[in-house]
């Protein structure tokens, strides 16, 4: 379903991304992590055709992210790093610009933007400008957008940052509900999260992959079971371990 | 993919409605074109029924105005983060740049569609030639439209409006002038001949003037069409080159 095939993202010199490689199926929810710079985001943007890649390459369902571009896009929902919405816009308004850019009209755009509405339980917030509400609620919107076309490939980048504790069961919830029919990548800071929604985790540090496995084998990396253990000796060891690394 | 290029018109169109900035745009220019004519060009004083006096001064109008309607088009994308968002959708660039355009036209025309009542005027006061003033109202439109893919390109280069403004306003305003007779002489006689009608030849100006006069050559249509598309490609290439990172 996803690809990434030898990534590699260069910044002025500086290797942000190196040598990435992985597949995702439906039904894997992937949690992606690493220490802040360490590549995940860039990464992302590679997958979502926001970036190109200096060399490899990364295809969504066959299609390849640059050199079939739109056809690549339109199976995949993106949320990106922050959670950038138009701020003059209501939810609503943004939902369906997603909508209609992909050719959804009449009763179906209707249908689709509000069950995304409900789905990511923006309430009567829904109707505001984005600018208007507060970080969750907006980080929500766009959430909506990325999950209203109901795409095979879904790419979330922190999506639970900001929300309140309430606010990341739902969109846990969420993400749990949509992994059977999916292929899902979330990246996220919260250790915690892994288990409870990834059925696969990927370590990545300084643009290197270091770890490719469940989140049950990245906890036995460590005598004492947990995660968080296992997150610093990989990310500040450096050595590439795990089941497909 | 027209389907995407009308999304992008609509969200384009209602965006600069629920910002002020349409409403002010829309303001100033319905007093400002007619102040220009009245105060400036004597449209009184002529004695004449044609809407010379508006024409006349209207370039100048746009040179400030145009670039102020453009210049949010990408810059408040890269400084909002939104352009992120708008590359992940699957548009093609031509219909992004091509919507934003088309939306950003749209309120230009409407401005200048707020001085008709001076064409009504004139046809209350004489008998002008209402065919060469609407010729006239073509250049207008086409002129604006230049001046907007311009603006829009510069638009492109920056995160900030302010700069997105001042290089947009500053290259229409050299586009307007380069075929004045001030600029030309400038180029003094050494210059070469060709090199002067070459740079004559470039000004919107001139291309303008035939069609204020009431003449629609197809020289003119094409320099038009042509600035506009030329500057609407270098703004498509401009945001496609942000999908390489700087490679």
């Amino acid at each position: 379903m996803l690809v990434a095939d030898h990534l590699v993202k260069e910044f002025g010199g500086l290797r942000a991304v190196e040598d990435v490689s992985f597949r995702l199926e439906r039904g894997e929810v992937l949690g992606f992590l690493g220490p802040n710079g360490a590549g995940k985001s860039t990464t992302m943007r590679m997958l979502a055709g926001c970036l190109e890649p200096d060399s490899g390459s990364a295809r969504i369902a066959g299609h390849d992210c640059v050199q079939d571009r739109i056809e690549a896009q339109s199976r995949l929902g993106y949320l990106p790093e922050g959670a950038p919405a138009y701020p003059a816009m209501t939810p609503r308004a943004f939902v369906a610009f997603g909508l209609q850019v992909r050719g959804f009209s009449g009763d179906a755009l209707k249908r689709a933007t509000e069950l995304a509405l409900e789905r990511a339980r923006l309430g009567a917030a829904a109707s505001q400008p984005i600018g208007t509400l507060s970080k969750g609620y907006k980080r929500r919107a766009a959430l909506a957008a990325a999950i209203a076309h109901d795409p095979a490939v879904l790419i979330l980048d922190e999506p639970t940052d900001g929300l309140d504790p309430n606010q990341k069961d739902g969109v846990r919830a969420l993400i749990r509900e949509m992994a059977p029919e999916k292929a899902i990548i979330i990246s996220t800071h919260i250790l915690d999260e892994v288990p409870a929604v990834c059925s696969r985790a990927i370590i990545i540090a300084q643009g290197r992959l270091l770890f490719d496995g469940s989140p049950h084998a990245l906890e036995k990396l460590t005598p004492d079971g947990s995660i968080e253990t296992a997150f610093r000796l990989l990310t500040t060891g450096g050595c590439p371990v795990g089941d497909a690394a | 993919m027209m389907g995407s290029l009308v999304a992008v018109y609509r969200r384009e169109l209602t965006a600069y409605f629920q910002t002020p900035l349409a409403y002010v745009f829309l303001a100033v220019f319905a007093f400002a074109a007619p102040a220009f004519a009245f105060h400036i060009g004597r449209f009184f004083d002529t004695n004449r029924a044609d809407l010379a006096p508006l024409f006349d001064y209207l370039p100048w109008l746009l040179v400030i105005l145009m670039p102020a309607l453009a210049m949010r088009a990408w810059a408040e994308e890269k400084d909002r983060g939104t352009l992120e968002f708008l590359m992940s959708l699957p548009i093609p660039l031509w219909a992004s740049t091509g919507g934003k355009f088309l939306a950003a036209w749209t309120v230009a025309a409407a401005a200048i569609v707020l001085t008709m009542p001076m064409w009504i005027a004139v046809n209350y006061l004489g008998e002008p030639d209402n065919a060469a003033i609407a010729t006239a109202y073509v250049g207008a439109l086409l002129l604006a439209g230049s001046y907007l893919a311009i603006g829009q390109a510069l638009s492109a280069t920056t995160a900030n409006q302010v700069v997105a403004f001042v290089l947009g306003a500053g290259a229409c305003f050299l586009l307007t002038m380069a075929g004045l007779p001030l600029v030309l002489s400038v180029l003094g006689e050494n210059a070469p001949a060709a090199l002067s009608e070459f740079i004559a030849g470039l000004s919107a100006l001139e291309h303008y003037d035939a069609l204020r006069n009431g003449v629609i050559a197809v020289a003119d249509l094409v320099y038009f069409l042509g600035l506009i598309l030329a500057a609407l490609g270098a703004a498509g290439v401009m945001i496609a080159e942000q999908r390489g990172g700087g490679r």
